[in-house]
């Protein structure tokens, strides 16, 4: 839809309130108190599949224990009761395990499509969800492209569950539980910009071990949980087909249209509705 | 009609109670054919939706992580609403364009499109995890506007505002008061201007809905013309509605019709065939527009490439043709048959984009339980036991009060 930015806010400004509704249609890529974004940099390469990490989120977030371990062909998928799996992969290079969770998109579809912003971007970069403002309706889960959100589908007080990035423990000052028990430190936890150094630096330095590869980087918009691999990422499981641009982008020109068709029909149909009642008397004057 | 005329026929001893509790009483026949089934159905409904609130909606529904909207989201609320258009489409018509010889349906199709929507609104709220917060978004809490839902659901609230006020001067014309029904009557024409442009919205809306899915539904339905799709098909979904919807009440409520109208339905009937006809070439054109630009040849062959031609030439090619046709031939019988493929085809469409095509790569696919199929009939039937409620009592398809007759 041809309309930029400056048109629309222009057009907001004459068709006062009702037209509120598509204002801010992005989260921004960095928020506003110019705090960076978190996030996590997990190696695959590293990573040696104990499940330490899925254990120590479970008795972070108060969940039952998991069962089964990551077995090649089996894919252990993320469940209301999971919020973070280790999944193992046959590989030209061997068995490669791959830890699931949030990716904490920098513009988190979920996010934007939550209509009563339960499901909200933190400033701080994680992707939360609150209770008290969710009325269930699952567009969140809907949207999201790596299908993250889960929803209690047996529960009358049903909650959306997924990976918080631990964030009641980053605002105690500590770093999310998974990472901070990996024994093979293959999660790594701190700034976006941070982490994106680190998984270049090792890129580089190591070339025989990594493919160019950061995914996560631009994957639908950036995300805030980033991988490396040793194999192209399509043999772990990961979508490379995503778009580069974020998924809000796909209904912005949408919601941008929204103003100008309120500005514009009702001024229209006034208008169509003067011209043919003239037209009536006319004929009835004639008749 | 003189003022002291008014003065003496305002009865004064007339009770706004005592009438209201007489009109509340059954009407005609208790043991029909339509009742001895709808009424079982909507028991068991009911009981369904007890259940659904106390187990949760996985101990009814089929929907899964992967899928979280199904029939009651796919078919009850987005087909629901398509087939909900002939409200806007008819008030445009007959208000905008002063197009007269619409004028007496208008009534019946404003009603039907408000008590759809009432209805399918419900629906919503069975398929809400947590319907209690559904204030949320309106009272002004937590305004999610960057979300195209935010948009839909404030346009169904206002839209139903819209529509009861058109529909509020028959409402006025039943209890009988005369000052109500100037100031309501002279509040039509903004409710319409209002409601044709809440409606382009939110039509379009629901399909914008989809557009954040994009790598879940399957190319050959998804485009990023979703929202111009589903405004244009619901111009000839709402009419042929209107169409099949007439054809039955016109039968049905037949005494409740004047000679004259049922003379003129004829007229309407045809031109409403035309119409359809042309919106449908329209959509067809746009559609093979939106194929050719997504270079989607190779799809064709695939099962749902061929589900796809199915859907194109069965559903909107075929009726289109029937309904210019029809339009040709004013036979009233083809534009029925064509009004009924159409609808067919806008399930299949719909059910298509949130549905069939949804997450159709996934190794198992969701199917509706029963259960889902039971719900979604007792809220159709109880909308059609409201409807005929209203048919019976108020001024709809028959003449309004003498009184009344000269504001409009």
């Amino acid at each position: 839809m041809g309309i930029d930015r400056r048109s629309f806010f222009q057009l907001l400004g004459v068709a006062g309130t009702t037209l509120a509704l598509g204002k801010q249609a992005l989260a921004k890529p960095s928020n506003d108190i110019g705090v960076e974004f978190v996030g996590m940099l997990i190696d695959t390469t590293r990573c040696v599949g104990c499940q330490t990490c899925e254990a120590a989120c479970s008795e972070s977030n108060h969940l039952a224990e998991q069962t089964g371990s990551p077995e090649p062909g089996k894919i252990r998928p993320l469940d209301e009761t999971k919020f973070t799996v280790v999944n193992a992969y046959n590989t030209s290079k061997g068995e490669i395990y791959v830890k699931k969770q949030c990716m904490h998109c920098s513009q988190a579809a979920c996010a934007a499509a939550c209509l009563t912003k339960a499901m909200h971007k933190t400033e701080e970069g994680p992707v939360v969800w609150d209770g008290k403002k969710c009325m269930g309706c699952r567009y969140c889960m809907v949207s999201c492209p790596f299908e993250i959100p889960k929803f209690e589908y047996h529960s009358a007080n049903p909650k959306i569950q997924k990976c918080t990035m631990c964030f009641e423990r980053l605002v105690e000052g500590k770093i999310p539980a998974c990472a901070e028990n990996c024994p093979a430190e293959a999660i790594q936890f701190g700034t976006r910009r941070e982490l994106l150094h680190e998984a270049r630096k090792r890129i580089v330095e190591n070339p025989d071990v990594y493919v160019d590869h950061i995914y996560g980087e631009h994957e639908a918009g950036g995300t805030g949980v980033l991988y490396l691999s040793s194999v192209p990422f399509n043999g772990l499981g990961f979508n490379t087909s995503l778009q580069k641009s974020s998924y809000p982008e796909l209904s912005k020109g949408f919601l941008y249209g929204v103003p100008s068709v309120f500005v514009l029909w009702p001024a229209l149909l006034l208008g169509l509705y003067e011209a043919t009642k003239d037209n009536h008397v006319k004929t009835t004057e004639n008749e | 009609m003189s003022n002291t005329e008014i003065i003496t026929a305002q009865q004064p001893a007339f009770n706004i109670w005592k009438f209201l509790k007489e009109e509340f009483k059954p009407k005609g026949k208790w043991v029909t054919p339509f009742n001895m089934i709808s009424l079982p159905i909507m028991f068991l409904g009911l009981v369904l939706i007890i259940i659904r609130f106390w187990k949760g909606i996985g101990s009814v529904t089929n929907l899964t992580q992967e899928v979280p909207w199904g029939i009651w989201i796919g078919f009850d609320v987005v087909t629901g609403v398509a087939f909900a258009g002939g409200a806007y489409v008819l008030t445009f018509m007959v208000y905008i364009l002063n197009m007269k010889q619409y004028h007496s349906i208008v009534r019946v199709t404003v009603l039907n499109g408000f008590l759809a929507y009432v209805f399918y609104a419900g629906a919503l709220l069975l398929d809400l995890g947590r319907p209690w917060n559904v204030i949320n978004p309106i009272i002004g809490n937590s305004f999610g506007t960057s979300s195209v839902l935010f948009l839909v659901a404030w346009h169904f609230l206002l839209y139903m505002i819209a529509q009861l006020i058109e529909f509020s001067p028959t409402i006025a014309e039943w209890i009988g008061h005369r000052r109500a029904h100037k100031i309501l009557s002279g509040m039509t024409l903004a409710a319409v201007i209002f409601g044709i442009t809440l409606s382009t919205l939110h039509q379009s809306g629901l399909g914008a809905l989809y557009l954040m899915a994009k790598d879940k539904i399957h190319p050959l339905w998804y485009s990023e013309f979703l929202p111009i799709m589903f405004f244009v098909s619901s111009i000839f979904a709402g009419l042929s509605m209107v169409i099949f919807e007439g054809s039955i009440t016109y039968k049905v409520f037949s005494d409740q019709v004047t000679e004259k109208n049922h003379h003129s339905h004829h007229s309407i009937i045809t031109g409403l065939s035309k119409i359809c006809a042309v919106a449908m070439f329209a959509y067809l054109f746009l559609n093979v527009l939106v194929f050719v630009h997504g270079r989607h040849f190779h799809y064709l062959t695939t099962p749902m490439g061929r589900w796809y031609l199915v859907e194109m030439v069965g559903f909107v090619l075929i009726p289109m043709l029937l309904f210019f046709n029809s339009y040709r031939k004013k036979s009233i019988q083809l534009t029925k048959i064509a009004a009924v493929v159409t609808m067919v085809g806008i399930i299949v469409n719909r059910l298509n984009v949130t549905v069939i095509g949804f997450k159709w790569d996934a190794v198992s696919h969701y199917y509706p339980t029963w259960m889902e199929i039971v719900v979604t009939l007792a809220v159709i039937f109880t909308e059609i036991w409201i409807f005929r409620w209203v048919i019976l009592r108020m001024p709809v398809l028959r003449e309004p009060p003498t009184w009344a007759q000269n504001s409009h």
